[in-house]
């Protein structure tokens, strides 16, 4: 590396991460009139949110008149057991209606009001048909209008591009420095303001919705940098996604199944959510098929199917089911749509699930159940930031979307993440660019930060030999599977704490073989080392955690604790270490504490 | 469980050769699975673009025994058990390493195309469009992006000196849908003619036949483009069709036939 030349790009505001939150930013802050880089890790317009199917939650009322940003403020925080950032839900409920019609007048078009309207559907722990859809392509629309827009805006974009590390000037950011997928040569970004737009940890488990990129980067990038996470704990598993074939396990089945009306039924033909309604719940949720049935089409005089229990509940009793022997054949439960909705509304509203169960598992979803388990798919942990700023606790440095955290408190609801990339991702943009035009002089990047850098990136290549990183990468969601999952113990987290070292030791002698072109067991390699960090950071917030809430479900201490419900887990890098302390919640002002506690 | 023997090119824009190994596969297994088996236990440094998984993102494209095909999508018991599978990068494109493609020519057609320039809203500040209206717009909204119709194209693929005046069928698609949206208020005839090079389509279909989407590129999106430059550009119509909203023009219509 010492002498190796790598090119340089400079910017005022350098977003990482190109899904919807990333693009979101970048337009944004180019709106600003600021200069603006892109960086992704994939091909733009292939970022995880191309992948989000059922909707964007959004209080517009076109189909419900009664709905307005107040109830969907209240579902956000009860979804998430009330350890949101009330500011942030507040402004997500807030802003999530006019960031939906913007896409509108950049060119996506959903699915329609017979008045002419956007359409809105019914989803977990929304009191009203709330989300904005595309049949359940709802994520590529989002991210194909985001990605033309954007490419007329001015914004350089960087493609193939993977960040190792974020770059300071003394306390504040300077940059990022990282390589080029495809050539394997090293490229620094010297800029006033980044923008983590990154996603989620979702390659540190077995069975998960996630594609390969879910690596943990951003809120690796964070951590390294000084910055603090929160909520880590708090990890999602959706209920519903394939089981069988085994290759295909993990893919998800969109919630908007339940939505448009499919119910959740167990091997003797049970709708076995009637089973499960928690006390929380119970002044929403029908106790009744007659009134569950009636509340698709009168949601004033009926209370909601249990089918629509926020997200962790359900993953909860279909695990519990599964458990108790009434599973489908191959360990999930089943879920019928088949017969409860004529084949034609089925291909019309759910023509991805039909295509993916046809081609896939040969299952044709008009004429049989499908089956389901659950999933990791979300992490509503991440980067701690200030509301309304997203501001990272290291200057220069902000986070949106899934990387960060705060917005989903305990358990996001489906649809509010959409919301969220959009709603934050905006806010990241407008605050990086306005922060970044406040910075006077010229930051400058540090060679010896970079050397240090580019030598350990290129470290893999000395041990060709080395430790096989997919087979570390293979142990350690073995690991968080079996020991950090939907329900966990004391000693199952010190024992996945005890294997993560020993992995982590193993990381040390990862190596790659072949060159530095498009290699991609060099960067397996290197995505090891976020993964790993997360993992700790996962289940060190778990262990610290005595209590079950939302995506945190111990088997030790199976209630909520009040004393639980004021704190959060913060997460730090001391010395080499990761280090974590709780933090009190921000108090909710009385007039929003009012919102929520109202009955259904 | 089937054992196959997967001939996978290995190799760079200097050249490279067919390399076999032999897999063992488990129920339900795609393409995909086999490529990432193989890097996992034989080549780690086997290159192939994948994120979704799910036919959802486009990125594998790949041919597979010669035909264009989405590595996630393809499962293996189309396959005798025994069988040796082909898997090579997608050829129009140029090679960068093993199955990976230089597809950039699309990401700058992408740049050039006109975006949306909308009409104002109606009076209360709100837009709307019937289903009916927007239905086939939203065809083409389902395009992953996964170039397998740029790389079928024969344009694209045999004519080197065409390719600097010619979208291909994915950007066919986009201008159609763009040009059909019921907001949309502007005038892409010079482009679609000079730019998208519309008329050096000669409808042969191959990429409507690999779209793993079922978009009926060639009825629904490029002969009505073909059909308005052969109609010549008349702004009375042009207007017409504007403000009257598109479902009643001919561009909007259902060409699709089976």
């Amino acid at each position: 590396m010492a002498n190796e030349s790598y090119e340089t790009h400079e910017h005022d505001v350098l977003v990482i991460g190109a899904g919807g939150a990333g693009l979101r930013a970048a337009i944004e802050a180019a709106a600003q009139g600021v200069s603006v880089g892109l960086v992704c890790k994939s091909l733009l317009g292939k970022a995880h949110t191309v992948m989000a199917e059922g909707g964007i939650a959004a209080a517009m009322g076109n189909v419900w008149p009664e709905d307005n940003w107040q109830v969907h403020f209240r579902d956000t925080m009860r979804g998430g057991r009330m350890v949101n950032n009330w500011r942030m839900a507040q402004l997500h409920a807030q802003e999530a209606p006019e960031r939906v019609l913007e896409l509108e007048r950049w060119g996506a078009l959903f699915d329609r009001t017979k008045d002419g309207l956007i359409s809105q559907r019914d989803f977990g722990g929304h009191r009203y048909a709330r989300l904005a859809h595309v049949g359940d392509r709802t994520g590529l629309e989002m991210i194909r209008t985001l990605q033309y827009h954007g490419i007329h805006q001015g914004i350089d974009v960087y493609m193939e591009c993977k960040v190792e590390r974020l770059m300071k000037d003394g306390d504040r950011i300077s940059g990022a420095f990282g390589y080029w997928r495809d050539t394997g040569k090293f490229v620094l970004f010297k800029a006033k303001a980044v923008v983590l737009a990154t996603g989620g940890i979702g390659k540190a488990w077995k069975i998960t919705s996630n594609s390969w990129e879910y690596t943990g980067d951003g809120q690796s990038l964070a951590l390294w940098a000084g910055a603090d996470l929160i909520d880590m704990e708090f990890v999602q598993f959706h209920p519903t996604h394939m089981v069988w074939p085994p290759s295909v396990a993990g893919l998800l089945v969109t919630e908007g199944v339940r939505g448009d009306g499919g119910t959740l039924k167990n091997k003797d033909g049970e709708r076995f959510m009637f089973n499960y309604i928690p006390e929380y719940y119970k002044g929403e949720t029908a106790d009744n098929i007659e009134e569950a049935e009636r509340w698709y089409t009168d949601k004033k005089n009926n209370r909601r199917t249990p089918d629509l229990l926020p997200r962790d509940m359900v993953a909860r009793a279909i695990r519990a089911e599964v458990k108790a022997g009434r599973g489908s054949p191959h360990g999930g439960v089943f879920l019928d749509i088949c017969t409860r909705r004529p084949a034609d509304y089925i291909r019309k509203r759910l023509p991805s699930m039909y295509h993916q169960f046809k081609e896939l598992a040969d299952v044709d979803i008009t004429k049989e159940p499908m089956e389901v388990g659950p999933a990791q798919h979300y992490v509503m942990g991440g980067v701690r930031v200030d509301a309304d700023s997203t501001a990272a606790t290291v200057p220069g440095l902000c986070a949106a979307g899934e990387a960060a955290g705060g917005m989903h408190g305990s358990n996001r609801l489906g649809g509010n993440s959409l919301s969220d990339l959009l709603v934050f991702g905006r806010r990241a943009g407008l605050y990086a660019a306005l922060y970044a035009k406040n910075v006077g002089g010229r930051l400058s990047v540090d060679a010896g930060q970079v050397e240090a850098v580019a030598r350990e990136t290129l470290e893999p290549f000395d041990r060709p030999a080395g430790e096989n990183p997919y087979a570390i990468q293979a142990e350690l969601q073995e690991t968080m599977q079996n020991l950090v999952g939907i329900i966990r113990t004391e000693a199952e987290l010190k024992e996945a704490l005890k294997k993560i070292e020993a992995l982590k030791a193993r990381a040390k002698n990862v190596g790659a073989g072949g060159g530095r072109t498009y290699n991609p067991g060099w960067h397996t390699a290197l995505d090891v080392r976020s993964l790993l960090t997360v993992a700790e950071c996962c289940a060190m917030a778990a262990l610290e955690r005595t209590e079950s809430r939302g995506g945190h479900t111990r088997d030790d201490h199976p209630y909520s604790d009040d004393t639980w419900g004021t704190v959060n887990v913060v997460l730090s890098e001391r010395g080499g270490g990761i280090s974590l302390r709780r933090e009190p919640l921000p108090k909710m002002p009385d007039e929003l504490n009012a919102l929520v506690q109202e009955k259904a | 469980m089937p054992t196959y023997t997967m001939r996978v090119f290995r190799g760079d824009p200097g050249g490279g050769e067919f390399k076999d190994y032999r897999v063992e596969t488990g129920e339900g297994m795609v393409v995909l699975d086999v490529i990432h088996r193989i890097q996992a236990t034989q080549a780690p440094d086997l290159a192939c673009r994948w994120n979704c998984k799910a036919g959802k993102c486009g990125s594998c494209s790949a041919e597979v025994n010669g035909q264009p095909r989405l590595m996630c999508m393809t499962r293996m018991n189309l396959f005798a058990d025994g069988e040796t599978v082909s898997v090579a990068p997608i050829r129009t494109f140029p090679i960068i390493r093993d199955l990976v493609a230089d597809v950039s020519y699309n990401f700058e057609k992408a740049k050039q195309v006109p975006p949306l320039r909308l009409r104002p809203p109606d009076p209360d500040g709100k837009y709307r469009m019937m289903q009916e209206d927007v239905d086939r717009p939203q065809e083409f909204h389902k395009c992953i992006e996964c170039f397998l119709c740029q790389d079928v194209c024969h344009v694209i693929r045999d004519h080197e000196d065409k390719k600097r005046a010619f979208a291909g069928p994915r950007f066919f698609i986009k201008i159609a849908g763009l040009d059909m949206h019921p907001l949309d208020t502007r005038d892409r005839s010079a482009f679609i003619k000079d730019q998208a090079g519309v008329g050096l389509c000669n409808i042969t279909k191959c990429c409507t036949e690999v779209c793993p989407e079922h978009i009926h590129i060639t009825d629904n999106g490029i002969i009505p483009l073909k059909e308005r430059m052969a109609d010549g550009f008349d702004p009375i119509v042009w207007l017409l069709r504007k403000f009257r909203g598109k479902s009643t023009s001919r561009i909007g219509r259902d060409r699709t036939s089976r």
